[in-house]
């Protein structure tokens, strides 16, 4: 007999917008029960690993208008309009909150929370704790969710079903990693908050769980995925390894210059204008590229790069502001940037698109919600502005922590045999996979290859030949994967297991971009392509949406809420 | 990477289901000279040996998964480079914890000693989001600041020899975070924590190894947590005498 939880609401994902949203549930009706079930333990989320800050209006000389128009215009005016109103005007209080739950916010002297400079802000508004932001939020919010008893916590349980009886969520299936068995959650509502999905790609900022799990599980489940073929490649990246540094470290003042120490973003034409190193990723991304292309890279063992240099902010505001930075790029680069540049190239970071959400965070199936990468709440439009995603997290987690319990509480609790019976068929879905004796093929080539044609197709720049090849590879190698072989038969902590099941999430995922890619011939934002150079606001000034019919994806689209900023050329 | 130089590395196997005790098993592999010592686990895991199990995830010292025992001493094995070591390189699970399979330990222990703590801000009234935020100096931000850069990697409960006699010991983490909201000045639970840390298998406990603060990876100083969390709890139970409950902070 499968094991059965029952709770009101069931979080998956245990980063950011999933505490948040459990905190905001069971602070909203004091009966609430909340499953938070992650395949990690909360504090390993991939939230831990963002650095540079949090966006929140906060000073005088700001306005909630002057965020809203910065976020449209970065989002080259693919964000809906009335959802960056609601983002912007909760921004502070979330963030305020924050504080108030004890996060360490970097102070002035008067003891104010301070604010920093990000690419594409029109003036300061990041909130920032050293060059850690994402760890202390992320234990911030772990450590304030301690406190209620009422979330209960459902550690290393990989997800790998959504629970569908009659058109309705009603639960998630998990296999518990450490037992090797499923587990049926059951919930009157299922909120999706299981970050980004970088790991489709082979160089990337992201952690190894980045695997677009939450995204593959609302696809098959038949709900739309949003903008996928918007990939944010961030400007600095370590060769090799593709570890984050800090846009913080522009914000601070850092220069990005080629092979010929020439800060190139302020002496050639990048539309970036006077904003120089603070312009946004995408176009900063860019720039290097073509950079390299016109032989002022430098070479190095992984690659061309340029440089990150912070040398003339002196080692006093290093250590105090960046000490993170200084950390890494010693550790992993070998480079101690008080001495010296730091050698950096583009790197995939973010997935502006995600499961389709409206502003409540909820999906076309009933009871299924996502917040935070996962989602596509339609805030980054084509291209993200730096530290608008963990106040995203904040903002929509809450939010659809809310309204997934009013869901919940208007609905029954489903027809619990069926359900369990649901589990059963997925137990012996994943017996069958544990250690199955197939073709020759194995899990870490069959990555590698999606990966490489992800970064052949899906890259900085794209044009049809290439990004339709990568469509034609991705149908081959999932063809393939069925093919393939596992040796490990032990149900105890699995990870060649879970490592398939990731892999065929990422497969899903990743087709859903290079399809999204290749239908948008146009450049806008994030997404560049050589053959169609423009943006065509007559044609493409819409939301792609894919879905999953029958095993088939088909390219849907959907319109755009603009509310008062009409689209206009997009220069800096 | 033929012509590139071979290390061999001794892991510690433990399968529940099919063994009685751990065992070790060796791979000889072609490393890279910039490979952290978690670069080489995953080839071994990609290329020669999917069954090995093993956590890991940022592979930037950040989200605390990685923590193995590198030749007899707790690491966090994304940050420590292969090139400190030489032509052997024993791998083993972290010490002072019930191994689940391989690699990987069981943490749920931990877990509840962090809980035990209180690691919330304790206020007798809350704030209102309306009233907007605390002020806090810098000052006031640095007396908790490292306090509150754990990873919860747990090396320090793998080098810590009162965790070892007495696992139920609360432990360096636990304790630094507890330490770190007393120290917090938007706090005001310092009395609940120090009932805590009075209480048995806490504080008092520790035997001022110094073991934690070495293996620190973020520089947290355990050891100096424990240290002023001790005289904090001595003091408070002292001035709860002269001072009625709830009468000062």
């Amino acid at each position: 007999m499968v094991e059965v939880f029952r709770h009101d609401l069931v979080i998956v994902g245990g980063g950011g917008a999933g505490l948040r949203a459990a905190i905001a549930a069971v602070e909203a009706d004091p009966k609430a029960s909340v499953a938070l079930v992650s395949k990690v333990y909360p504090m390993r989320s991939h939230t831990v690993s963002a650095e540079g800050g949090a966006a929140a209006v906060a000073r005088e000389d700001d306005s909630l208008e002057m965020h809203f128009k910065d976020t449209v215009k970065g989002s080259d005016f693919l964000a809906d309009q009335d959802v960056v109103d609601y983002f912007v005007e909760e921004a502070p209080k979330e963030l305020t909150r924050l504080e108030h739950w004890g996060c360490p916010w970097s102070r002035d002297e008067d003891g104010r929370v301070s604010v920093r400079a990000f690419g594409g802000m029109t003036t300061k508004r990041t909130w920032y704790a050293a060059d850690k932001v994402g760890f202390h939020m992320l234990h911030s919010l772990f450590q304030h969710s301690m406190r209620y008893d009422r979330i209960v916590r459902y550690d290393e349980q990989f997800v790998t079903k959504l629970l569908v009886d009659d058109g309705v969520v009603r639960g998630v299936v998990a296999l518990d990693v450490r037992e090797g068995v499923v587990k049926v959650y059951l919930g009157r509502a299922v909120i999706l908050t299981t970050g980004g999905a970088g790991k489709c790609f082979p160089f990337t900022t992201n952690g190894n769980i980045k695997t677009g799990d939450g995204m593959a599980l609302a696809y098959r489940a038949g709900v739309g995925l949003k903008d996928m073929e918007f990939v944010q490649y961030h400007p600095t990246g370590l060769p090799g390894t593709g570890i984050l540094i800090t846009e913080a470290s522009r914000g601070e003042g850092g220069y990005v210059v080629n092979g010929e120490g020439e800060r190139f973003l302020v002496t050639r034409d990048y539309g970036v204008g006077q904003k120089a190193e603070l312009g946004p990723r995408d176009m900063i991304s860019r720039a290097i590229m073509l950079e390299v292309q016109a032989g002022r890279g430098i070479k190095g063992p992984y690659g061309e790069y340029v440089h990150l240099d912070l040398r003339h902010l002196g080692e006093a505001k290093i250590n105090e502001r960046l000490p993170f930075v200084r950390l890494l790029a010693k550790t992993y680069a070998g480079v101690d940037p008080v001495f010296e540049p730091i050698p950096i190239r583009p790197v995939v970071h973010y997935m502006m698109g995600g499961v389709d959400t409206d502003i409540d965070g909820a999906t076309s199936l009933p009871g299924l919600y996502a917040a935070g990468e996962t989602a596509c709440v339609s805030l980054n439009g084509a291209n993200r502005l730096g530290s608008n995603s963990l106040t995203e997290c904040l903002v929509f987690g809450a939010r659809a922590g809310i309204h997934a319990l009013r869901h919940a509480a208007a609905s029954g609790a489903g027809n619990e045999s069926r359900l369990a019976e649901m589990g059963a068929a997925e137990q012996a879905r994943i017996d069958s996979l544990r250690g199955r004796k197939r073709g020759a093929e194995k899990i870490a080539q069959i990555r590698r290859e999606m990966q490489e044609s992800m970064e052949r197709g899906c890259g900085v720049y794209r044009e049809q030949p290439s990004m339709q090849e990568t469509v034609r590879d991705l149908d081959r190698i999932k063809k393939r994967f069925a093919d393939v072989s596992l040796e490990d038969t032990s149900k105890v902590f699995n990870t060649e297991l879970t490592a398939a099941l990731e892999l065929e999430n990422m497969l899903d995922v990743a087709e859903a971009v290079a399809i999204a890619a290749a239908g948008r011939r146009e450049s806008r934002g994030a997404h560049a392509c050589r053959d169609f150079t423009t943006r065509n606001d007559q044609e493409f000034l819409h939301h792609s949406v894919m879905f999953l019919e029958g095993g088939v994806p088909r390219l849907d689209r959907k319109p755009v809420t603009i509310t008062r900023f009409q689209p206009e050329e997009r220069k800096y | 990477m033929s012509d590139s130089k071979k290390v061999r590395f001794v892991l510690t196997r433990f399968d529940p289901d099919q063994d009685q005790v751990p065992k070790t098993q060796e791979y000889e592999i072609p490393v890279r000279p910039d490979w952290k010592i978690l670069d080489a686990l995953n080839y071994i895991k990609d290329e020669v040996d999917p069954t090995l199990s093993h956590r890991w995830s940022c592979r930037m010292a950040v989200c605390g998964s990685c923590g193995m025992m590198v030749n007899g001493e707790p690491r966090l094995t994304c940050s420590t480079p292969l090139s400190d070591y030489g032509d052997v390189v024993e791998i083993a699970p972290l010490a002072n914890f019930p191994v689940v399979r391989d690699l990987v330990v069981e943490l749920e222990g931990f877990m509840d000693k962090f809980k035990a703590v209180k690691p919330w801000i304790l206020r007798a009234k809350e704030k209102a989001v309306e009233e907007g935020t605390h002020r806090q100096t810098p000052d006031e931000l640095h007396a908790f600041k490292q306090f509150s850069m754990c990873i919860n990697c747990m090396l320090c409960y793998a080098a810590c020899p009162v965790v070892m006699n007495s696992p139920e010991f609360l432990g360096p983490a636990a304790i630094a975070l507890g330490h770190r909201y007393n120290m917090d000045s938007r706090d005001e639970g310092s009395r609940e924590r120090n009932e805590v840390f009075r209480g048995e298998g806490t504080v008092f406990e520790c035997s001022y190894a110094n073991e934690c603060t070495e293996v620190c990876p973020k520089g947290v100083d355990p050891a100096a947590a424990v240290n002023q969390a001790k005289l904090n709890a001595v003091v408070d139970w002292a001035t709860s005498f002269v001072v009625p409950r709830g009468g000062g902070k």
